[in-house]
């Protein structure tokens, strides 16, 4: 194996994001502070030493990446600098151009429905994300009434609606992937 | 400190502040302003009479504020001289003009309300440096541990404040908050040290092992007492201080948990302290009673201008630079100016007394000649071509060109002995009047040149005599 090889997953992640994840010196910081680390099959300080030793299928596969909820606590919070939840978010893109199987298909499936909308649209349309959920988590009537309640209270717009220059936004998406197909 | 203040060779200047330095090695003339202490000290007897009666409080700040002290006081019991100094910030004579309590009741006539800054002029052989270290001040940095709105949350000198017989708790570990024992205690490594993003990036170098001791002491003073020590690595490197560690961990039950802290909480009345425990790879939380944080060890405020007063250099935190790390580690530049203690580095006692001796007799290497031996290497000024423009007294980094007369001419002089030869005034000088001896452009165009002469083989490289 040459010295390239070995720090190939880093130097991606690198490319994508920015961030050095070879700053860690495992502190465990960001785990301690983290809301859901509790529930991850892998902590967060842990993503980043698997980071290190180029273990890219253990990364891909783990729930941790999914159940990251961006709040950035371990961004505040790293000694080291690194911008950890930009690192999660840049993990999640590169299991999901890679094609690995979500751990966690529910909440890539919010994902990807969320992302649909906001391509279609330009911006969220609540009503849609709810029922093509629903649908696609088979659990049609879990959510039936707190979506009644926002209704009422006018949090959600019925009918939705779109924005002016769409084509914008879809070059947006278009641009991001070219970004990381080329990347990787 | 008692036996060398009554050494005859030793002069002690306490409440007194260096306040220039200059000359060189053997003739350093430092100006120092000794403070008006409002005692005389030849009349001072030291029966603390003075402190007893004073009616006004202060926080002391020996205690760092647990315990209080008057406004006439000795820092602490044992403090050498035994006399007194009146804190004129919080002297009711000297905020209101009443009171003259301590005068009333001074037996030896020794209070003396108009005592003025006294400036003493003197001549020194050479300069240790050992103004010691400060904490970082955590509060301004970390929010996420309480910025000190939680009054359980203390640094480990508070505890060991609390650990002394004689300090404000009596040898009583408290919660300041209510005085009670406290029986789940936390301690906190590496706050402010090994963070680049808000502290210092450098260890601390001492935590590891005072924590160990506060685990020990804290099962020592409150048996049924659980501590547990939240640590990145354990550097017990010395002699002795692995075994020391493994005795809290076997002996003493201090749980090791390996993993920063994110947060503290307040919760009732306890604290809640949110790490991790990266071994497991999992989050863990702590109730405690007492939060102990390891804070880190930087220099004192003024560490900068102590630096630049002295020339010696220092570094981005204001750590005074030796001259070479491993081979002179306790002298500066500076030649005659000497380092000992935490002003260079972190570190611990051991350690702080080794550098000091280190110190001490390198002093005595140079105090114990009557001449000083050279290097062989430094500039010299042909003052014929020297046209007085005096460009190299401001280029010289160690200060050792001063302005000269030479038949009324100005003319600029190297001072030998503080000289080190850097070369930067003959690169500088117009005139070329400046040269290195033993490296002159001749002398070095000579050992170029050699190899590439005919005879090259018969000419040895690199061997030249002024």
């Amino acid at each position: 194996m040459t010295r390239e090889d070995i720090h190939s997953f880093r130097n991606l992640v690198k490319d994508l994001s920015n961030e050095d994840v070879s700053r860690c010196y495992q502190c465990g910081k960001c785990t301690a502070g983290c809301p859901v680390a509790i529930d991850m099959d892998i902590s967060p300080n842990q993503v980043m030493r698997l980071v290190q030793i180029n273990s890219r299928d253990r990364v891909l596969a783990s729930s941790t990446i999914w159940l990251c909820l961006s709040c950035e606590t371990c961004t505040t919070r790293c000694p080291a600098d690194i911008d950890i939840a930009r690192v999660m978010d840049t993990l999640r893109k590169i299991s999901v151009n890679e094609g690995y199987s979500s751990s966690q298909p529910a909440i890539t499936e919010f994902n990807k429905i969320f992302l649909d909308s906001i391509k279609k649209h330009g911006r969220l349309n609540e009503l849609e994300l709810s029922v093509r959920y629903s649908l696609a988590s088979r659990q049609l009537f879990n959510n039936i009434g707190l979506a009644l309640n926002l209704l009422r209270k006018g949090k959600i717009a019925p009918l939705g609606t779109n924005m002016k220059d769409r084509n914008r936004i879809r070059d947006i998406f278009a641009k991001s992937k070219r970004f990381i197909r080329g990347k990787s | 400190m008692v036996e060398s203040s009554k050494d005859k060779n030793i002069k002690i200047l306490t409440y007194s502040e260096v306040e220039e330095v200059k000359g060189y090695v053997g003739n350093f003339e430092v100006k120092i302003r000794k403070k008006a202490r409002s005692v005389d000290m030849s009349k001072c007897t030291g029966c603390g009479t003075c402190m007893e009666k004073c009616p006004f409080k202060v926080p002391s700040e020996w205690d760092l504020g647990l315990g209080t002290r008057k406004a006439i006081y000795t820092p602490f019991p044992q403090a050498v001289p035994n006399v007194p100094v009146i804190d004129r910030e919080h002297c009711a004579y000297f905020l209101r003009g009443k009171c003259r309590a301590c005068e009333k009741f001074c037996a030896a006539g020794a209070i003396n309300f108009d005592q003025e800054d006294e400036i003493i002029n003197e001549t020194f052989g050479a300069i240790v440096v050992a103004t010691g270290y400060s904490l970082i001040p955590w509060e301004k940095y970390y929010g996420e541990y309480g910025a000190g709105r939680y009054k359980d949350v203390i640094t480990g000198l508070h505890l060991e404040r609390m650990l002394q017989a004689s300090g404000p708790t009596g040898g009583k570990i408290i919660r300041l908050s209510d005085g009670k024992e406290p029986k789940s205690v936390v301690f906190v490594q590496c706050v402010g040290s090994r963070d680049e993003a808000k502290g210092v990036p450098y260890c601390s170098g001492v935590c590891c092992m005072y924590t160990a001791k506060h685990a020990i002491l804290l099962k020592e003073h409150v048996p049924d007492a659980q501590a547990f020590v939240f640590y990145i690595d354990i550097r017990s490197t010395k002699k002795n201080y692995e075994q020391f560690i493994l005795k809290a961990q076997r002996d003493y039950g201090a749980m090791y948990i390996r993993g920063r802290v994110s947060r503290i909480y307040q919760k009732g009345d306890r604290l809640v302290v949110k790490g991790a425990d990266t071994l497991a790879g999992t989050p863990i939380e702590i109730e405690a009673d007492l939060v102990v944080l390891a804070t880190a060890v930087v220099p004192q405020p003024d560490a900068a201008e102590m630096g630049r007063r002295l020339s010696i250099p220092y570094d981005q935190y204001a750590i005074f630079t030796e001259a070479h790390p491993k081979l002179r580690p306790v002298e500066s530049v500076t030649r005659g100016i000497f380092l000992a203690g935490c002003c260079q580095s972190p570190m611990d006692i051991p350690e702080a007394v080794a550098t000091g001796s280190a110190a001490a007799a390198k002093v005595c290497g140079i105090l114990s000649h009557d001449e000083l031996t050279l290097e062989a290497r430094i500039a010299k000024v042909d003052t014929a071509r020297c046209s007085g423009c005096l460009t190299c007294v401001n280029v010289c980094p160690f200060e050792a060109i001063v302005a000269d007369k030479v038949d009324s001419r100005t003319v600029s002089r190297i001072i030998p002995s503080l000289c080190q030869g850097c070369g930067t005034c003959t690169a500088t000088c117009p005139a070329e009047a400046i040269t290195l001896s033993g490296f002159n452009n001749s002398q070095i165009f000579a050992q170029i040149s050699a190899p590439f002469e005919k005879r090259a083989k018969e000419v040895a490289i690199g061997s030249s005599n002024d």
